[in-house]
């Protein structure tokens, strides 16, 4: 899904993500063998190279505040690699969707597939496969770990990206045209401008929650191994080891204003700054604002550091590319050649991806493990309903209370976009001590956790959507005195449900990738463990099972995938028809 | 005046020949709409030519088409720059919509062109400021475009296009999203500037379906048919500069041309200036308030049943690209007869308009169904079915047989509309299907 601002709630953006189809087409299949198909290959690959895990290299964390900065610093540039890598993806891969018609039949119904599989799980072949390419070496873990982050960012920022190319307003790209602007010119005047809001604020997005995997990748248990890097997620899994709570406070702090410094120095001013480049041609009333935004404007010293930058920038030779036809070679002979052959070649590259699939499958797979993988599948998509019902009844009401209260919600709001930010992970240790001094069972008291990092995205959403409701509406509704029964009926879940549906699609697809690390957890020696298909993929992990890891992903993405085609899109599109404020 | 001297020695030499220019849209499978047929143009130096059609009579492709945005499906087209050491060149287009970039400078918004050329800085600098000095922008340089208002925008939009010196400005609509205080003025100005020969361009090619600004404006009007847009009149205006809307002579021509755009060609069907017949007539979509407004204001004095068009459209404030589908869908529905120039109601409409809210109801369901096919079948198919329900999607593939899914579609709404009022059907949005049942 692309997420929308949900600052402003876009109409546009709401419709088009309404319209693409639910149900998977044959599209969705050829993409998803594809995928399956490469995935099995790499698999085969990594473990190909056979090393022996012990080899790997452990980097030396010790408990010590002193190196926590450090620790949180090298966090923090892993996110930032991984969300630049994300941005030159969403750039090739997007413009290459937008502007080529059989490269968009495979790039988008991957698009859409890849960001419905819980990336976690495929932690231990990346970094297999990167070990492998890299043996011996911290680079190779490094790497993986930001492969990780990168596969759980690009996918929505792509999908933005495309979607604001195949949506540019005509008359500006007619404008473009006449004068004749080169590709370069379009791009940096017309389409990446247009793009900006909606990709600022998916890579925001992105970054946001992209915390809970830097946290994620940094230790990894494979086998009886465990890889770590420095940084707060390894610094996390030493203390639990350790049993030490003061450093699991510690990290904590440290994530807090690693996140608290991120949101004001990064995130709130790039939002400030991408306002200008939305596609209103009148001066909106509620600008995003950013004091560090202002101070930076208003600074002097900076706008002279800037000058000779900006000279820089204008001297240096714009590149001519050729001009890109949104046909493509269309037209000449070899075009119409490649044109005719693209559907053998797809199917051949199905075909391809059908018998490597099957032979694996068939190799390492029993039926029995497929059908017990299934069952703790129905277990956790149960939890992942049920939590997700329980925390709607729980933050709809609360949300609505605050967001009709704009000195509240100007509060609160930054503080839920906090705590959705927050790797939740780093607070289980204190779920767990109370579960194991309390005696509770691990089935129903691990389940929550699967939603406290992903609730935020609910609540705050709906504060949003509340915020948002027209004026007068509200005064119709007081006018007429409507009673607060009719009153929520009649306005605000109308209004909201929009600005919900995105909340709770999003902590929807967290939750499944966080049942990955919330089902089995462990405080020192002590695991508790739930029934769960996050449980099978944690435990295929740590027994360095390829086979089960890779059926368990496969068949928690077929999951996500079948929940967001049969709820959340159908949603969408009732949302869309029904309750669109314009 | 050298200029003027030179103006008229060039003056045989025309700037935008189009040839039997021929335009269907569509994607190949089907017949395609058919939006221009047979168009034939010529540009000369020196003259403000108007291109005056409703919606749908293709002027703004065959503009674009000039501008290289389309690539129309058969005829010519050549553009020709001045001879001699002339340096304007080419074509610019301002537009309806103003086009300018919100993340862009005015001066940024100006300089766009020049930087496309790859006009050196310093030059583009000093031409962008120029043109921005010309057009009575100073002071603005460093506004965004959502700082301004409406008429300012459109006055960056037209030094953006002056400032990369075309010899043919092409201009779609540039006025009719403006109010008309600021529409008024922005004309103003550019016609002084026109016939100051301050500005670089050698010519302007104007689309607008509003009359009145292109009798004000235009030294040659075109008038164009809908469905297929074909030329139909091309009227010279000889008054001289500056012209008063007040003057007999440019009323008198304004009336002119409302009666050529009414006029009905030849071999026409009685069902009046809709294309097609019978069920596959495409229909307007006009809200029956309007039907019922137009009613009124032609029973009321001072019309008392009769008015001449352009009086009307001056009185309701309508342009005539408003005014006609109206007037039209009252002929059809034999509310109004349109002769000419003149309007006259029917007995019908008189008693529509003596009538109260039910009484007024049934007469409009009497016209509806005995004048307009489409009201008329889907009421008999309801009526035969023993559950009184039609898909609606049924009728649009009728519909869809004769004209292209857009038209259906509003055609389609146009009869829900007119049904939901009279009370002949009811149609139920979410199902998408037609019903005989009222809302309880």
């Amino acid at each position: 899904m692309v997420f929308i601002s949900s600052e402003r709630m876009n109409a546009g953006l709401l419709a088009r993500f309404a319209r693409r189809r639910f149900a998977p087409n044959r599209f969705d299949l050829i993409a998803f063998l594809l995928l399956g198909g490469l995935a099995v290959l790499v698999v085969h690959g990594a473990r190909q190279m056979n090393l022996p895990l012990s080899s790997l290299h452990n980097a030396g964390v010790v408990l010590d505040p002193a190196r926590l900065p450090e620790y949180a610093l090298r966090s923090t540039l892993r996110m930032f690699a991984a969300i630049i890598a994300s941005l030159l993806f969403t750039f090739v891969v997007a413009t290459l969707a937008a502007k080529s018609k059989k490269a968009e039949m495979i790039i988008i119904p991957a698009l859409d597939i890849l960001q419905s599989v819980p990336v976690l799980g495929f932690l231990t072949f990346t970094l297999t496969f990167f070990m492998g390419l890299f043996p011996g070496r911290e680079l190779g873990v490094e790497l993986a770990s930001i492969f990780l982050v990168f596969t759980a960012q690009a996918w929505n920022m792509a999908f933005s990206f495309y979607q604001s190319l195949r949506t540019l307003p005509g008359d500006l790209s007619e404008v473009s045209r006449q004068f004749g602007l080169s590709t370069w010119q379009r791009f940096t005047r017309l389409e990446l401008p247009f793009a900006t809001p909606a990709l600022v604020w998916n890579t925001m997005m992105s970054m946001s929650g992209g915390w809970f995997f830097v946290v994620a990748s940094e230790a990894i248990a494979v086998g009886n191994t465990t890889v770590t890097i420095p940084g707060i997620g390894s610094w996390l899994a030493l203390a639990i080891e350790r049993q030490d709570v003061v450093s699991v406070a510690w990290a904590v702090g440290a994530m807090a204003v690693v996140i608290l410094l991120y949101d004001q120095l990064l995130f709130r001013p790039i939002v400030a700054w991408a306002d200008k480049f939305r596609f209103e041609q009148t001066a909106s009333e509620d600008q995003p604002r950013s004091w560090f935004f202002e101070l930076l404007r208003r600074t002097r010293l900076f706008r002279r550091l800037g000058r000779p930058f900006a000279r820089l920038a204008g001297a240096i030779p714009r590149p001519r590319l050729p001009r890109l036809r949104p046909v493509g070679l269309g037209d000449s002979a070899a075009g119409r050649w490649i044109d005719r052959a693209w559907p053998w070649l797809v199917a051949a590259g199905v075909a391809w991806a059908v018998w490597t699939v099957v032979r694996y499958l068939a190799a390492n797979i029993s039926l029995h493990d497929a059908l017990t993988a299934f069952g703790l599948g129905l277990i956790t998509l149960f939890r992942v309903l049920v939590l997700i019902a329980i925390a709607s009844l729980i933050w709809v009401p609360i949300g609505v209370w605050i967001g009709l209260r704009p000195a509240w919600s100007q509060q609160i709001q930054p503080l839920a976009q906090f705590l959705a930010a927050f790797p939740a992970q780093v607070l289980f240790p204190f779920a767990v001590i109370a579960i194991i001094s309390l005696r509770l069972d691990p089935n129903i008291w691990l389940s929550p956790l699967i939603i406290l990092g992903t609730q935020w995205y609910i609540l705050f959403n709906v504060v949003a959507g509340a915020s948002a409701l027209p004026n007068d509406l509200k005064e119709a509704a007081g006018i007429f005195h409507l009673r607060s029964w009719q009153r929520w009926r009649d306005l605000i879940l109308p209004g909201i449900f929009p600005y919900y549906v995105t909340g709770a699609l999003t902590a929807s697809g967290g939750s499944w990738n966080a049942s990955i690390v919330a089902e089995v957890v462990s405080w020192g020696h002590t695991t508790l463990k739930a029934h769960g298909l996050g449980a099978f993929i944690a435990s295929a992990t740590a027994a360095g099972d390829f086979p089960r890891v890779a059926l368990g992903v496969t068949i928690m993405s077929v999951f996500v995938i079948a929940l967001n085609r049969s709820l959340w899109r159908p949603l969408y599109a009732y949302a869309e028809k029904y309750f669109r404020l314009d | 005046m050298t200029l003027a001297m030179e103006r008229t020695a060039q003056a045989e030499r025309p700037l935008v020949d189009v040839r039997g220019l021929k335009h269907v849209y569509g994607n190949g499978a089907g017949p395609g709409l058919v939006v221009l047929e047979d168009v034939n143009l010529k540009l000369k130096p020196n003259e403000i030519v108007g291109l005056l059609g409703r919606s749908g009579s293709g002027k703004s492709t065959l503009l674009r088409s000039i501008a290289g945005l389309i690539t129309p499906t058969g005829g010519s087209i050549a553009v020709s720059d001045m001879a001699g050491d002339d340096t304007a060149h080419g074509v610019a287009m301002v537009f309806q919509s103003f086009a300018l970039f919100p993340w862009l400078t005015v001066q940024k918004n100006v300089e766009l062109g020049l930087e496309a050329q790859r006009v050196p800085a310093d030059e583009r600098r000093k031409r962008t400021l120029a043109a921005i000095d010309l057009i009575g922008l100073d002071g603005f340089e460093n506004a965004y475009p959502k700082e301004l208002s409406g008429g300012m925008r459109q006055r960056v939009g037209l030094a953006r296009a002056l400032v990369v010196q075309p010899s043919v400005l092409l201009m779609d609509e540039p006025f009719s999203a403006l109010d008309v205080l600021t529409a008024e003025t922005l004309r103003t100005d550019l016609l002084d500037l026109w016939s100051e020969g301050r500005m670089p361009i050698r010519s302007i090619l104007l689309v607008t379906h509003n009359i009145e600004e292109a009798v004000l404006m235009c030294d040659r009007i075109l008038v164009f048919s809908s469905n297929p847009g074909r030329v139909i009149a091309e009227i010279k205006v000889d008054l001289p500069q500056p012209r008063r809307r007040l003057d007999p002579a440019f009323r008198a021509l304004v009336d002119d041309i409302y009666a050529r755009m009414t006029a009905r060609p030849a071999p026409m069907a009685r069902e009046g200036n809709f294309p097609g017949t019978g069920l596959g007539m495409s229909l307007p979509h006009i809200s029956t308030n309007e039907l019922a407004g137009m009613i009124e204001s032609l029973a009321a004095a001072p019309n008392n049943g009769s008015a001449d068009l352009a009086d009307l459209a001056r009185e309701l404030q309508l342009e005539a690209d408003e005014l006609l589908p109206i007037a039209e869908t009252l002929q059809l529905m034999r509310f109004a007869e349109i002769d000419g120039r003149t309007i006259r109601l029917s007995p019908a409409a008189r008693r529509y308009d003596a009538a109260d809210v039910d009484e007024r109801k049934q007469i409009f369901a009497r016209q509806l169904l005995a004048y307009v096919p489409l009201a008329a079948h889907i009421r008999r198919v309801l009526d035969d079915r023993a559950s009184h329900q039609a898909p609606a999607r049924r009728f649009r593939d009728e519909l869809e047989d004769f004209m292209s899914e857009p038209r259906a579609d509003e055609t389609l709404d146009a009869i829900v509309s007119w049904g939901r009022y009279a009370e002949v059907f009811a149609f139920h949005e979410d199902e998408d299907r037609f019903s005989l049942d009222d809302p309880a």
